[in-house]
């Protein structure tokens, strides 16, 4: 690939998506791009740079950008997060909200939704506690096809097995041939938007709990500031944000703080999210 | 270090089971059927049982009903490692005292967090 297109291509991603192509992910470029340039009745790489120099086709952008994008997710991905979401987290705010009944839940950059689901299974299992609540999980992602997947809930044999437990599986999807669908009680439970963690955040609303795993990593410096500003900017003074085990806000922004004991659980520096009496924190 | 007996007819899936399950610091032990999973059991219970459903002489859901009844059978996690993938099956083994199961093609993603599942690593 010529210099000058992969700077290009590495321009074009930055702007659009945050993500950070260095020159050593050239060959990553050239095999993720090349099903577009096909796709689109092109050569190859050479036509589709030229192509996107003269033209700004909004539709080939999206294509390139949703390409190069990393979609990797699995049901309860790292599982620690979701038990402390269920023993700390869930009955603090069951406490804190109890006079309005209402959390909202985001889940960013959700890919094909598996983390949304999660915990839409872990809010099935707990429903008699939250009779009368209003709970909203709303899941978004910068790709347009990561979302159709999400809204509709189907994946493979594989992907069910990556973190599902058995009995997860058998209470909550339906099969269908070779594919497993969530159920349609649980796909009411959450909401897909197509978003873009780099744009105005504020359509969104305001969230208790935020789940921003594994995105930070993709972003150079300012952008993961941008991104955790803009997130900060969205949540309730006493909510709480999640990152991925790799992840922090350290040298990045002060305007979260870690809650105690904690490992990638944060909280607005200016508020903070304090576990009702009685609950242990779990040791991380 | 923990005990895994893996029972499959298939020589090359119970010899890729065993790879991946001693990578993850497991003392595996080898059964072809279901008789002879039991001989095993009966001299020294394991603590995890990776176990195919269809098998001569002693199928996988017939040898996970004699365990469950045997004197310390409750104990061992048992997951199943199977072809046959449908809600049925998963369900008849839930009911027979199955802990996780795995539908084949398996890898050593799936077989880790399965055993993560289960409190076996």
């Amino acid at each position: 690939m010529r210099v000058e297109d992969f700077d290009m291509f590495a321009t074009l991603l930055k702007q659009r998506s945050g993500l950070v192509l260095t020159k050593d992910k050239a060959y990553l470029l050239e095999s993720r791009l090349m099903p577009v340039a096909r796709k689109w009745n092109m050569k190859g790489l050479e036509d589709l740079a030229a192509t996107v120099r003269t033209r700004k086709d909004e539709s080939l952008l999206r294509d390139i950008t949703e390409a190069m994008t990393t979609n990797e997710s699995s049901f309860f991905r790292d599982q620690k997060p979701f038990d402390i979401f269920q023993n700390l987290v869930l009955p603090t705010l069951l406490e804190t909200r109890a006079s309005r009944k209402h959390i909202r839940i985001w889940s960013a950059a959700c890919s094909s939704g598996q983390e949304a689901y999660s915990l839409a299974m872990l809010l099935s299992d707990n429903a008699a506690r939250l009779a009368g609540w209003r709970i909203e999980i709303i899941g978004t992602d910068i790709s347009a096809e990561m979302v159709e997947r999400a809204r509709a809930g189907v994946y493979s044999q594989f992907e069910v097995q990556r973190g599902l437990p058995i009995q997860h599986l058998v209470k909550h999807f339906k099969q269908n041939g070779d594919k497993w669908q969530i159920s349609q009680a649980l796909r009411q439970m959450v909401s897909f938007r197509e978003f873009n963690l780099l744009g105005d955040l504020s359509p969104l609303g305001q969230f208790d709990v935020v789940f921003c795993r594994n995105v930070l990593i993709y972003f150079d410096q300012p952008t993961k500031t941008k991104v955790l500003e803009g997130a900060a900017r969205q949540m309730a003074p006493d909510g709480v944000l999640y990152l991925g085990g790799a992840e922090t806000v350290l040298g990045l922004t002060d305007r979260f703080k870690s809650v105690e004991g904690q490992r990638g659980l944060y909280t607005p520096a200016a508020g903070g999210f304090v576990p009702a009496p009685g609950l242990k924190l779990v040791t991380a | 270090m923990k005990s895994c007996l893996v029972v499959d007819d298939s020589r090359v899936v119970r010899k890729v089971a065993r790879k991946i399950l001693e990578e993850l610091d497991f003392a595996c032990t080898e059964a072809e059927d279901g008789r002879q999973a039991m001989e095993v059991c009966a001299s020294q219970m394991p603590d995890a049982i990776l176990l195919d459903w269809n098998m001569p002489v002693m199928t996988g859901i017939e040898f996970l009903r004699r365990l469950r009844k045997m004197n310390g059978g409750d104990a061992p996690k048992v997951v199943f490692c199977t072809t046959e993938n449908d809600l049925a099956h998963i369900q008849e083994a839930l009911s027979a005292g199955a802990n996780e199961y795995i539908m084949k093609p398996f890898d050593s993603d799936i077989i880790q967090t399965k055993f993560q599942q289960v409190g076996l690593l």
